[in-house]
């Protein structure tokens, strides 16, 4: 058998899961992800591993708090009104600093909203959503491909620094098919779990998983030592693509699926005489602040212009890293729809001229 | 010549309990911990804690222990027992944690037949927040939100949790006990006993529900808190068995 294989996003995502050892997956029905449910509850009886439909995604979440605390990969996947329920148990994790993988095929919203693609959960993915000060690292694939690579490497991550890592797609990426070229073996690191709640087996003495901390200096050792993890998370984990970024005239910012769009406009441009570049962030959390000044500070750079698939949300941290430099301008849609390459051309046009 | 006829169970780290005088969660964890070394099972157990005023007994229990979300302890507990099917897995959650915000994970844990043991604390009010009415509230108790006394046409009626979920198939053993007496704690260790058993012979969902006091929250003396769960809660929630009678788990 080939390793290169016609994939669905989300069989992409399980099978992935799979093959980076995660052998437990709580889940809980919701279009547009619902096929990693489905991809699950065949492949894991294969593996001995157990996928379990929870009563809710507030229990799935609970049930991965358990399982992480217990010492497995673990895994649950949601679209935007359950990654909403969800928040209770990202806080509880953050603050027991377990490892644990989310994934989130994001759903056009407010509400219940619609099963069509968008980013619009960028603001929870990204600046909390559950109480208190945590940080969880959130990549954007722009492929099936990166589906796959990203997810592997999402489990790294989460057991590197005992933090919750998201994965957010979007109902495009979950959905579309395209061929996967599968790696004869994961990067699969493995990492010492003496903390975990495995029963003592009469070798230690007990472990204890907990958020709790009633004494205000025990809470803020906490979270001086969960700022510190989140610190060097920034210093070493940013990931970032930049396409044609030397002396362009327009830097494009986007992710995801409007990465892809942007990709095509950057040719269109080209053939009418403008440079146009793209710095498109993988890692949404840590923000790839740098590589975004960088390419906006080049004098050749007029503006830059964002494309989500939203009102307006990653923007403001693109206008944090730009500082001030260069002037920021935002083209989004929302309710599902997709920008068209013509909108994104006309919209550069204007910004080349000026 | 002196013979050492009882001592402290290796179940309990040792640290003192915070538990209010007259409070009977310390004669149930001792149970529980009893029960623990007894069996052997203590270095292969692991328990969840709840919300509440035991939210801390992670710190009393000498197994591993994790802490989990108000209401969340079953979902959390099957995490883990799926993780680790050969350990032992408990739950100890009171009534506002089990009967209310964690109704669905109950009820679904206990269908599915998750192989875990629930210590279900019922004291018919919220203890740590300082006596709320919980689902378990008497008809007419006063408490904190019901300071006029639980009308059932305001507050509506309490839930029977254990007759509630002995409807279940998932769930093979359930009993309702309480500590307020000699005779009723040595009953309460024997149902917390076949509890475990139940789980260690893979048989389903175990639920020993446990009526306790609470005198800083009923506003009544220790013992007369003893009393009232005879002359009050038993009547509301009768002693026994609701399924698993016939289950068998020898010595």
């Amino acid at each position: 058998m080939s390793n290169r294989v016609l994939m669905k996003g989300n069989e992409a995502i399980a099978e992935a899961a799979i093959r980076a050892g995660c052998r437990h997956y709580f889940g809980y029905p919701i279009t547009p992800q619902t096929e990693i449910m489905h991809y699950m509850a065949l492949r894991m009886p294969e593996v001995n591993g157990v996928m379990v439909q929870a009563e809710s995604e507030v229990a799935a979440i609970n049930m991965v708090y358990g399982a992480a605390a217990a010492g497995a990969r673990v895994m649950t996947t949601s679209s935007s009104p359950g990654i909403s329920l969800k928040q209770e148990g990202f806080s509880y994790i953050a603050g027991a600093e377990l490892p644990a993988v989310v994934v989130n095929i994001v759903r056009a919203g407010p509400g219940l909203g619609g099963i069509l693609p968008a980013q619009g959960d960028y603001f929870q993915a990204t600046k909390g959503g559950g109480h208190g000060d945590y940080r969880n690292v959130v990549l954007a694939p722009a492929s099936v491909q990166e589906l796959y690579e990203l997810t592997v490497e999402a489990f790294n991550i989460a057991d590197r620094y005992r933090v919750l890592t998201m994965i957010l797609g979007d109902g495009t990426l979950g959905q579309m098919m395209e061929p996967v070229l599968f790696r004869d073996e994961e990067p699969v690191e493995s990492f010492d779990k003496s903390w975990a709640t495995t029963g003592t087996q009469g070798r230690r003495e007990h472990n204890t998983i907990q958020s709790i901390y009633i004494e205000p200096d025990a809470l803020e050792r906490l979270n001086s030592n969960l700022q510190a993890k989140y610190r060097r998370i920034a210093e070493r984990e940013v990931r970032v693509e930049t396409v044609n970024c030397d002396g362009a005239e327009i830097i494009l910012t986007a992710f995801g699926t409007c990465s892809r769009i942007c990709k095509n406009v950057i040719r269109q441009a080209a053939e009418i005489g403008i440079k146009v570049g793209l710095v498109r962030p993988i890692t949404l959390w840590p923000f790839p602040d740098q590589a975004i000044a960088a390419a906006a500070g080049q004098p050749s750079v007029k503006a830059l212009l964002d494309i989500e698939l939203n009102a307006g949300q990653m923007v403001e941290d693109v206008r944090l890293a730009v500082n001030g430099t260069r002037p920021v301008h935002f083209h989004g849609r929302t309710g599902g729809n997709l920008p068209t390459q013509q909108e994104i051309l006309d919209k550069i046009q204007v910004l080349a001229r000026s | 010549m002196e013979e050492k006829v009882f001592s402290r169970t290796r179940g309990l780290t040792g640290k003192p309990f915070h538990y209010c005088p007259g409070c009977t969660h310390g004669i149930i964890h001792r149970l529980i911990a009893e029960t623990l070394s007894e069996m052997d099972i203590l270095d292969v157990t692991i328990g969840v804690s709840p919300v509440g005023c035991t939210y801390n007994n992670y710190e009393y229990f000498a197994c591993d222990m994790v802490q989990a979300a108000h209401g969340r302890a079953p979902a959390v507990a099957t995490g883990i027992k799926r993780v680790h099917p050969d350990s032992m897995v408990f739950t100890y959650q009171g009534d506002g944690d089990l009967a209310a915000i964690g109704t669905a994970e109950i009820v679904h844990a206990a269908a599915r037949g998750e192989k875990i043991c629930t210590f279900f604390v019922n004291n018919a009010v919220y203890g740590m927040t300082s006596g709320q009415m919980a689902p378990t509230t008497l008809l007419g108790q006063k408490t904190t939100t019901s300071p006029l006394g639980r009308s059932a046409a305001v507050q509506g009626y309490p839930i029977n949790v254990s007759e509630m979920l002995a409807t279940l198939q998932g769930a093979v053993y359930i009993e309702r006990v309480a500590v307020n007496s000699v005779r009723n704690i040595n009953r309460a260790k024997q149902a917390i006993r076949k509890a475990f058993k139940v789980q260690q012979a893979n048989l389903g969902f175990a639920m020993v529900e446990i009526l306790s006091t609470c005198p800083t929250n009923w506003g009544k003396d220790p013992v007369s808190a003893l009393k009232w769960i005879d002359e009050a809660m038993v009547k509301q929630y009768p002693l026994g068995v609701f399924r698993g009678q016939e289950i068998e788990v020898g010595d």
